[in-house]
């Protein structure tokens, strides 16, 4: 199994040009766990995770991987250790399904070395985690939606390294997509051990997969913990600004947070809000 | 580590199956047999066809070092110049297929990005004002005349939203390569002393080869071909995006740039010895591509190969459709190539590469 990796943001300011976009943030990633970043769009979610894959230096303090600075680490060291799926990677056109997934043994290839029985090894097993065997042939190009995440999993799994971090993998996905994506990404934390921090949108699906969930607003840490203290009705207000009521979901145990608008509501808003009991 | 060979994932077959799963090497191996062949078909052409017909125990001879005839004097003269067309082919070539990974650009070339024209541009006017005469001197002012042409549309194209994408990369490119040429005009213009050398120089042509002007640029053409080969892996990263690149251990800054120096060395020693040629670093690498795939360690060596033919091949052409006389293979590589730019900007997705 897995060594054990400790990842954490140390005091981490990130700016854009003069706008500052996480300010003198703290956040320890638990090792062996699914950690869920939220928050309302803009608010540093993506950016903090570029950050903590060392494609954006901070502007101050650190990220720190088992005690080092990931900007200070050898960028195959660390590729090697830390995996990146970013919101919209590129399929160069034609590529293959096996060649895409193969490139993810960059970071264990030197610059002359060849392709190796390992690589191919690690290239079959990524494929079939994913259950994308039987594409390995075809044309990214080809493939629907939620076949071309899971190829881009691959990839990313391909790269075997202990801690993955994805931004949003279930956008653009639907329902039983985003469903297969995050089972997928659950098994590999159960099987493998694998670290697994992701950007996500869906605040209750954050809260069926996460065990650890953290709201960012304001360029800081809200709240971070089990999602049952994490997701609440002050979290969803102080976060998104929105008036909700969590319930507790029948399927997961789960919380479950159900917005309030101003429409579709059979008790008037006020008396939701106030947290009376839906008839 | 994870060994991912040892903990399969729920419900699989155990993993521990080097699988058969990656692309076969067959076809690409077939094609490169087959672009081999043709490039040897057409150095022989090239050495035994031009404006004078010569017959074949007069090319033996002439191979053989023999120069007592004409015809063994005009094959002689062949070599070098078959040669030549070969090597500024094969740089062309590679120079545009490094430059379209380096940008993800499926419009990017030498000719398309004015990068051919920075450097003709440094040469005249180094030829015309600053009196340069020895070759090395031609070579690097070509090759700093690219280079500052290069990161110019660069920082051109990249100006206002979404960063340098293919339409204002070639937009730059263009209105850049469009002011070049006029640059270098008012500067030939008025110096009728050289102004004809400049002229034959500047359209592009191959005739007037020799083994000592590729000496001097051997040097300048070895590196470049040595680092743009060398990227290989990191362009197959790059074409991933950016990010992805980073997150696979690539260090994007420094990867592009030593793959665009690479590129830039060719096309401006290309450009010092034979001219700006245009279109061959844009057409040959989307032939190759449709031939062996996007990967760039197979991709990169292709391009050189075929652009060396289609050079030998567009010159053995303009030698023999207008006998006696001889048209430049800059004309030729236009005429083919200007088409197929058309054909590339019309296809529905022009998007990054």
């Amino acid at each position: 199994m897995s060594a054990t990796h400790r990842l954490a943001a140390e005091g981490l300011t990130l700016a854009y040009g003069e706008r500052a976009v996480i300010e003198d943030l703290d956040l320890a990633v638990p090792h062996g766990r699914i950690t869920a970043i939220v928050g309302a769009n803009a608010c540093g979610k993506s950016t903090l995770l570029r950050s903590m894959s060392r494609l954006l230096a901070p502007r101050g303090g650190q990220v720190v991987l088992d005690g080092r600075s990931v900007h200070r680490l050898p960028a195959k060291e660390l590729a090697r250790t830390l995996g990146l799926l970013p919101q919209s990677p590129i399929a160069p056109e034609g590529i293959t399904v096996a060649d895409l997934v193969g490139r993810g043994r960059h970071p264990h290839q030197g610059m002359f070395s060849r392709w190796k029985r390992e690589d191919d090894v690690a290239v079959a097993a990524a494929l079939e985690a994913t259950q994308t065997t039987e594409l390995a042939e075809r044309a990214v190009d080809e493939l629907s939606g939620g076949q071309r995440q899971r190829v881009w999993i691959a990839m990313a799994l391909a790269q075997q390294t202990d801690v993955l971090l994805l931004d949003e993998p279930t956008t653009f996905l639907d329902v039983s997509h985003q469903i297969e994506v995050l089972d997928l990404l659950t098994d590999l934390n159960r099987t493998r051990g694998t670290t697994v921090v992701m950007v996500l949108h869906d605040l209750n699906m954050a809260a069926r997969y996460a065990d650890h969930l953290v709201a960012l607003a304001g360029g800081r840490v809200h709240a971070a913990g089990a999602p049952d203290h994490v997701l609440t009705e002050e979290t969803v207000r102080a976060v998104f600004g929105l008036e909700c009521r969590v319930v507790v979901d029948p399927t997961s145990g789960r919380p479950l947070m159900l917005p309030i608008g101003r429409h579709h509501m059979t008790a008037p808003a006020e008396a939701l809000a106030a947290g009376e009991p839906i008839s | 580590m994870t060994q991912v060979d040892t903990v399969p994932a729920p419900g699989a077959a155990p993993a521990q199956r080097p699988g058969p799963v990656r692309r076969p090497g067959s076809v690409r191996v077939l094609w490169l047999l087959v672009v081999v062949a043709v490039l040897a078909a057409l150095l022989a052409a090239s050495v035994a066809v031009g404006s004078r017909a010569v017959g074949w125990s007069e090319i033996l001879a002439a191979l053989g070092g023999s120069q007592e005839t004409i015809g063994e004097a005009a094959v002689t003269k062949r070599i070098p110049r078959t040669v030549l067309a070969a090597v500024v082919g094969a740089a062309l070539g590679l120079s545009g297929a490094v430059m379209q990974g380096v940008t993800r650009n499926p419009l990017a070339d030498p000719g398309v990005l004015g990068i051919n024209m920075g450097a003709s541009l440094a040469v005249v006017v180094g030829l015309a004002w600053l009196g340069l005469s020895s070759a090395t001197a031609i070579v690097w002012t070509a090759i700093l005349g690219a280079a500052l042409a290069a990161v110019f549309v660069y920082a051109v194209g990249s100006l206002g939203r979404g960063g340098p994408t293919p339409l204002k990369l070639a937009l730059a490119g263009t209105a850049t390569s469009a002011a070049l040429v006029s640059f270098v005009t008012a500067v030939a213009l008025p110096r009728g002393d050289i102004a004809e050398s400049i002229q034959s120089w500047e359209i592009g042509g191959v005739g007037g080869a020799s083994f000592r002007g590729l000496g001097s640029v051997a040097p300048f053409l070895v590196v470049g071909f040595a680092v743009s080969l060398l990227s290989a892996r990191a362009l197959n990263s790059l074409a991933l995006g950016d990010e992805l690149a980073a997150g696979l251990g690539e260090r994007v800054v420094l990867a592009r740039g030593v793959a665009a120096l690479g590129s830039v060395l060719l096309c401006g020693a290309a450009t010092a010895i034979a001219g700006p040629i245009g279109f061959v670093g844009l057409v040959v690498p989307h032939v190759c591509r449709l031939l062996v795939g996007v990967d760039h360690r197979w991709l990169l060596p292709f391009t050189a190969l075929t652009g060396a033919c289609l050079l030998i091949a567009s010159d053995v052409l303009g030698r023999i459709v207008a006998r006696p006389d001889e048209i430049d293979v800059g004309i030729i590589t236009a005429l083919i190539g200007a088409p197929f730019f058309i054909y590339i900007v019309r296809r529905q997705k022009v998007r990054e590469l």
